[in-house]
């Protein structure tokens, strides 16, 4: 080393041009990272302040509880609110269990081949489709050739086919994280392949697949093209605080096409009306996520490697 | 280098061993391939009663695929070809009825332990309840019987219920092999076990080994060298694929064995 450089005795760990420059790209670097992370979380911070400063007037357990009433101007959000929570529930019945034990088997069982490479590829394919396009799919399968006429159901299974591939997607996702050494070792010992499914993989990925599901959950409830053709309506009377008021054979209100029509279709609406509707239309979406969040850091702390 | 060469020494010279010669498992032109390449090119021996058989060779010289071949686990790994035959005490594996019964006679120990993500308990009581066993009585039993011979009882006997995956490494690795013991194999194999465990625990585990000769054949894979000419009666050396030599362990590990190759590998001259 150069020792007659500078007069005072440099070490090591002096700190020279380079180490300067790198610390100063250091603090950069970092608050460039902090700007854009809060630029995601003010968007949010203002849409959830504002909506709930406008809604503030009209939130109520009652506004929940109660039908729309004069024409959708006033009231509350009994029939669409029930609407979207069957929406939600029967879609997720029909997605959660095709989507979770499809994707077992094309993780668990499947063996390379053209037919799970088509599989694999519809799935990404069909998680990227517009919900309008799902919507026409719905309006021709199931409402037309199905017959099921527009109905609870008909949109169900629209929603359905719409969370499949996602469900389908994170369900692989959670069943890659189990290592393969586990399966390995179960092979060994003699266990069949679903015996390791059963004993091993499946406790282990249970939280990733329930997150999964759920997310769907906010999904559902928030998209409107893939109902309004197939079940949803734009007013119906049903009996307040009966869970039970819906049929599944027939139409019902949903939260967010009547946010769509009380903001776009209706004069004269109460003022905080359409802002009551979305708040609870993202709180309660908000709400399922945060459940699956308390879900997942429950089983997390369980698990085992 | 003929494999076959390799075959009538082994046999010519198991007579000095002493032990029995009852072949338990026979490997007749075994050829293993992955897609196009190959893993195995025609390799054939015999591994006897009681004996333990040292395995070494260098990475990629098909050990690991063999044992595989021999539990029928490469069945998992997509896209191989086998040819030639494997039997086990006479019967050729590959047309055996129950292929999870012959994967319960065959105990296996992986290079890196792999604690299933279950209590001590239910990792050693596993593979007897898939295989139906219930009554806890005899559950129990099979569990402090495993665990002894594997020389971990007395460290973990107080909290069977903590989870296997919070051992250490080396009671990891007794662990998977009071495991591969609680299905009561006849042959037990064990693939580079000490890779992940401390000098003194591969002590441990060889004594384990030599008095669980007594009840069982063993094969053991082993990148250390020295591991083999401690504990193995026979040691085969693989190489590409390719049985170069077997033979007892004094003869193998003598002056003089057949092969240079062998010679150079054992000795670290290698290449």
């Amino acid at each position: 080393m150069n020792t007659d450089m500078q007069a005072s005795p440099q070490t090591m760990f002096t700190e020279t041009e380079i180490s300067k420059q790198k610390r100063w790209t250091e603090n950069v670097m970092r608050i460039f990272f902090l700007v854009m992370t809060s630029l995601m979380i003010l968007p949010l911070l203002l849409i959830v302040g504002y909506l709930l400063y406008k809604a503030l007037p009209v939130l109520s357990l009652e506004f929940l509880f109660t039908n729309p009433k004069d024409n959708m101007r006033a009231g509350g959000l009994w029939a669409p609110f029930l609407g979207t929570i069957y929406l939600v529930v029967v879609s997720l019945l029909v997605s959660a269990p095709i989507g979770v034990f499809a994707a077992v088997y094309l993780n668990e069982y499947a063996r390379e081949s053209w037919f799970t490479r088509i599989t694999n590829l519809a799935v990404v394919n069909l998680a990227g489709v517009p919900s309008i396009v799902h919507a026409l799919f719905g309006v021709g399968a199931f409402v037309l050739f199905a017959g099921l006429g527009e109905s609870i159901l008909a949109a169900s299974l629209t929603l359905a086919i719409m969370t499949l591939p996602v469900i389908i997607a994170s369900t692989t996702e959670a069943l890659k994280a189990v290592p393969m050494s586990f399966r390995e070792a179960c092979w060994n010992l003699g266990a069949t392949r679903w015996q390791t499914i059963r004993r091993i993989v499946i406790p282990n990925s249970i939280s990733g697949i329930l997150t999964g599901v759920i997310l769907q959950v906010s999904r559902a409830a928030g998209e409107t093209a893939p109902i309004m053709f197939t079940g949803a309506v734009f007013y119906k009377n049903i009996a307040e605080g009966n869970l039970f008021a819906y049929n599944i054979t027939e139409q019902c209100m949903a939260l967010s096409l009547h946010l769509f029509t009380i903001s776009t279709q209706v004069p004269d609406v109460t003022e905080g009306v359409p802002y009551g509707t979305a708040v609870v239309l993202v709180g309660s979406v908000l709400l399922v996520n945060a459940a699956a969040i308390v879900l997942r850091v429950y089983l997390r702390t369980r698990k085992k490697w | 280098m003929n494999p076959r060469k390799a075959l009538t020494i082994g046999m010519k010279t198991n007579s000095q061993n002493g032990s029995q010669n009852t072949a338990v498992i026979e490997v007749t032109d075994l050829k293993v391939h992955y897609g196009d390449k190959s893993a195995l090119n025609g390799v054939s021996f015999d591994v006897y009663q009681n004996e333990i058989l040292g395995i070494i060779g260098p990475a990629q010289s098909g050990k690991t695929t063999l044992l595989k071949v021999i539990n029928r686990t490469l069945e998992f790994t997509p896209d191989t070809t086998v040819a030639g035959s494997v039997k086990l005490d006479g019967e050729d594996i590959s047309t055996i009825g129950d292929v999870y019964g012959l994967r319960r006679r065959i105990g296996m120990v992986q290079p890196l332990p792999v604690g299933l993500p279950l209590s001590i308990y239910d990792n050693v009581a596993f593979a007897p309840r898939t295989a139906g066993i219930r009554s806890k009585s005899e559950l129990d039993e099979i569990v402090e019987r495993c665990l002894q011979q594997a020389a971990l009882w007395e460290e973990v006997k107080d909290r069977l219920s903590t989870l296997g995956t919070k051992l250490s490494g080396g009671q990891q690795q007794r662990l998977t092999i009071a495991r591969a013991l609680s299905h009561q194999p006849d042959i037990l194999c064990l693939d580079e076990f000490s890779i992940a465990v401390d000098p003194i625990t591969t002590m441990r585990i060889e004594d384990v080994l030599k008095t669980l000769q007594t009840e069982m054949t063993i094969l053991l894979v082993t990148n250390l060298v020295q591991q083999a000419k401690r504990l193995a009666n026979r040691t085969a050396f693989f190489l590409n694929g390719d049985l170069i030599e077997i033979d007892t362990t004094d003869i193998i590990f003598s002056d003089n064995p057949a092969e240079q190759a062998t010679y150079d590998y054992v000795n670290g001259t290698f290449g």
